[in-house]
């Protein structure tokens, strides 16, 4: 205990100062690589468990899986960081490529209503999941309604929305154009995947080192001082939200197309394990911090845990329960490694 | 004054008038503010000065009346870069976001890009690291800003306002969370800054910060200006008449009638050690008597105050409330033993802003609010009335939430939270910060006015104007008592005393 918290002593730390606080920066910069340590160990575990853990086959499979929820999680980690929360993407996720099913897939196959032909597939998902974050920045900005509660709504109107124009039933004999992406092998590796990452790569990018990016991080930390310093926090949120919305129908449209089909429950729960993913990957609850590769390596933990505990043999009843468990293991695991009170 | 009617200000406000809804917060107020100058604007609280100062940055516009620089009208609303050229304020409530570095605070949403339109965040830091230099603020550009303390954090908005070309500075209230020695330092940059062409605009209730460093002075009075005048032709009494509006002198204290030698020990502190905090402290407070605890921050003066709240736990040592010994570290059991307490900072742990008058006021006493645990809206009400009367705070009612009230009847709150349980040991730390002239006499007053109902009083504070009325004044230095003083002390002694100066030494 060298000092009190309260305050530096005395005009002399000129040289002290900078030496006393420098361990605590590199800190700051290792929070992002936190999961790395434990991604391998993961790896190591799984390769013991079972021998096909670390084969080529396998892993991409993994991140086949987690492509498309990858995609929530880049949304919800955009929305946190400036200091919001988005619950309704899971409901978008479902609702966005159900609706291009129920207008392009035939008569007579579920509920389709066939009126529009199936290159509409694509632009209507989107158009969708714009219209959707539309609707929320309306809410939220435009009108200044709690954030969590206007999503919340939203999330069970539009899962409303996806099984009444579905019937409740689930959407096949999908067009082609909607198969694609979820579906095609780019150099031998699913598109969804180069999608996945090549987004994340472009989020890393656009958090870490753009003024666009940094504003959000401006707004999530303190709203006044982002306005002071002249970021225009209305505009900046409509295209958080928006571009949210976005990002989660094109990953619906990626798990429509992997599946071929549009189940009325698709995307159903899924924000709890987003929610994790986040936070595990270091994304503070309430704005501000964390990156878009902690992200990313929460969400990519999560599911190679799942990998291993399949490979494992767990009981797909048991997988559940276990999956709850490893979220508040990482949880208290960052506590202990990162030292300070999440919030 | 001559020269300064012909000369151009270089910030100008005239004849502004503001209204929010049925207050009128500037009543055709106006303020002339010369190159060069450190100008201070006094007034209570309610005076406009907020209000004032809103309308020279450019977040609201005056209803009627406008503001120049340097003789030319102030600039759209909507640009903010223009204002930002001409005028900052360093706020009392940080304007910094906490969780990005200091360099990216300083050079926000004005990043350097390179040729992709990226952030170049070696050249940034570089920049950033230059610019702190440049006004010799010894501050890491690499930490995230929260790690910063209110001393280090108002240097850098200092300099980040320099950054952008701004040349006249609105501090307000800059001491009220800094300690002697930071205060110190503080005027020492601001007439560097002065010297270097820098103009301030400096807000504060201590009006002896006001001698010390301002040239001139304005004081504003409900809404309107009262006097623009050379702080040296104001006399202390004449500037306090200005800002109360009757002719009333900086009270020194009245000579306290002497405590009984037979008065019981209300207080008893024995070798308590916390830490490197603070190291073999004993104090006796006898009922009735007020004792002061005086040391800058980080002497451990704060940290003994708490231990005795039951907000700490010591190491070793024991403290007894008349006669009765409360588990350390235990709040609930310190406030059974007969503990009232004013915490250090008002806004975070003397009240919950959203909650009502009569819910704070009455927080120390939920056991005489019901029976079973269940809480009487009526008897809460009753006793925060009471509470509300004795303490004169200026409310409509009970129900009005803390955070709409000013900060001198929010610290009214905080000490009638301390008194409500009618305490045989009442603690207060800093108990007057960033409160008015008229609120802080209130609040001393009734100090007093519970030491002569037979409760030992213990302050601790740097502030001498919390001190004066002490029977008795122990000062503390890097964890230690160094000295005992009886009233009627020498303000040099005392100030000498908590800086860890022998004045012999000095003298020779």
């Amino acid at each position: 205990m060298p000092s009190t918290p309260e305050k530096t002593r005395a005009p002399a730390p000129e040289s002290a100062a900078p030496e006393r606080e420098r361990p605590r920066v590199r800190f700051a910069r290792l929070r992002d690589l936190a999961l790395i340590p434990a991604i391998i160990v993961i790896a190591v575990v799984g390769q013991i468990v079972h021998p096909i853990f670390l084969q080529g086959d396998n892993l991409i499979n993994i991140l086949q899986t987690m492509s498309e929820i990858s995609l929530l999680v880049m949304a919800q980690t955009l929305v946190l960081v400036a200091g919001k929360m988005d619950l309704s993407l899971e409901s978008t996720f479902g609702l966005a490529p159900g609706v291009a099913a129920w207008l392009t897939v035939a008569v007579g196959s579920g509920a389709g209503l066939g009126v529009l032909s199936g290159a509409w597939a694509i632009p209507i998902t989107l158009a969708v999941g714009v219209l959707i974050g539309a609707i929320n920045a309306l809410l939220i900005v435009r009108f200044g309604l709690n954030g969590f509660i206007v999503t919340l709504g939203m999330l069970i109107v539009l899962r409303g929305l996806l099984t009444g124009i579905s019937g409740g039933q689930t959407f096949f004999n999908l067009p082609p154009s909607m198969l694609y992406l979820g579906s095609a092998l780019w150099l031998g590796v699913p598109a969804s995947i180069w999608l996945c990452l090549l987004l994340f790569a472009v989020g890393i990018v656009l958090l870490g080192f753009t003024r666009h990016g940094r504003a959000l991080y401006a707004l999530g930390g303190n709203v006044d001082a982002a306005k002071a310093a002249g970021i225009r926090t209305d505009r900046v949120l409509w295209t958080v939200l928006v571009g949210a919305s976005l990002l989660a129908a094109l990953g619906g449209l990626l798990l429509s197309g992997r599946l071929a089909s549009v189940a009325a429950a698709q995307g159903d729960g899924a924000i709890f394990t987003v929610f994790a993913a986040a936070v595990i990957g270091g994304v503070s609850l309430n704005g501000g911090k964390g990156t878009m590769f902690g992200a990313f390596t929460g969400i990519l933990l999560l599911y190679m845990i799942q990998n291993v505990l399949t490979l494992a043999g767990v009981p797909a009843q048991w997988i559940q329960a276990l999956n709850g468990a490893i979220i508040l293991i990482a949880l208290i695991l960052s506590r202990l490694t990162g030292g300070k009170v999440q919030d | 004054m001559a020269a300064d009617q012909t000369a151009t200000p270089l910030v100008e406000a005239v004849g502004v008038t503001k209204r929010y809804g049925e207050t009128v917060a500037l009543d055709r107020a106006e303020i002339r503010i010369m190159p060069g100058r450190t100008h201070a604007l006094v007034g209570r609280n309610g005076a406009g000065k907020s209000t004032l100062v809103s309308i020279l940055t450019g977040l609201a516009p005056p209803d009627e009346g406008e503001v120049r620089f340097g003789g030319e009208s102030a600039p759209r609303l909507a640009d903010r870069d223009a204002w930002r050229r001409r005028v900052a304020c360093v706020y009392q409530k940080s304007t910094i976001i906490p969780e990005l570095t200091v360099a990216e605070n300083l050079y926000l949403n004005r990043h350097d890009l390179n040729r992709f339109g990226l952030i170049r965040w070696n050249a940034l830091r570089r920049k950033a690291a230059a610019l702190l230099a440049t006004w010799s603020v010894d501050v890491d550009v690499r930490l995230p800003a929260g790690e910063l303390d209110v001393e280090q954090r108002q240097f850098v908005e200092i300099a980040r306002a320099l950054s952008f070309g701004a040349r006249f500075i609105i501090l307000d209230e800059p001491t009220a969370q800094l300690d002697a020695a930071a205060i110190a330092r503080l005027f020492t940059r601001i007439r560097t800054l002065q010297e270097q062409g820098v103009t301030f605009l400096f807000i504060s209730h201590h009006l002896q910060e006001i001698y010390e460093i301002c040239d001139t002075v304005t004081v504003f009075r409900d809404a309107r200006h009262i006097l623009t005048t050379t702080v040296a032709d104001l006399t202390h009494t004449e500037l306090v008449a200005a800002m109360a509006g009757e002719a009333t002198g900086l009270t020194t204290a009245p000579p306290r009638a002497a405590v009984p030698a037979d008065a019981g020990v209300a207080l008893d502190v024995r070798g308590l050690s916390y830490g490197d905090t603070y190291r073999e402290i004993d104090v006796q407070v006898r009922a009735g008597e007020i004792v002061g605890l005086a040391g800058a921050a980080g002497s451990g003066r704060t940290e003994l105050a708490e231990t005795v709240a039951g907000l700490r736990a010591a190491d070793s040592g024991t403290i007894e409330i008349t006669g009765r010994r409360p588990r350390p570290g235990s709040v609930p059991d310190a406030l059974a033993a007969g503990v009232g307490f004013v915490p250090r900072d008002r806004h975070h742990q003397g009240f919950v802003a959203m909650m009502s008058i009569a819910d704070n006021a009455t927080m120390t006493i939920p056991e005489q609010l019901g029976e079973a645990g269940l809480i009487s809206g009526r008897r809460r009400d009753r006793l925060a009335g009471a509470l509300i009367d004795n303490l004169a705070i200026k409310t409509p009612g009970p129900g009005l939430p803390v955070m709409g009230l000013s900060g001198g009847n929010q610290q009214k709150v905080v000490m009638a939270r301390a008194l409500a349980s009618d305490p045989r040991v009442l603690v207060l730390i800093t108990p007057t910060a960033g409160v008015d002239v008229k609120s802080k006499e209130f609040l001393l007053g009734k100090v007093e006015e519970t030491a002569a109902k037979g409760s030992g009083v213990v302050i601790a504070s740097d502030e001498l104007d919390d001190l004066r009325l002490c029977d008795r004044l122990l000062v503390m230095f890097q964890g230690r008592l160094v000295a005992e003083m009886a009233s009627g002390w020498h303000d040099h002694d005392v100030v000498a005393a908590m800086e860890g100066v022998r004045l012999d030494a000095l003298d020779a």
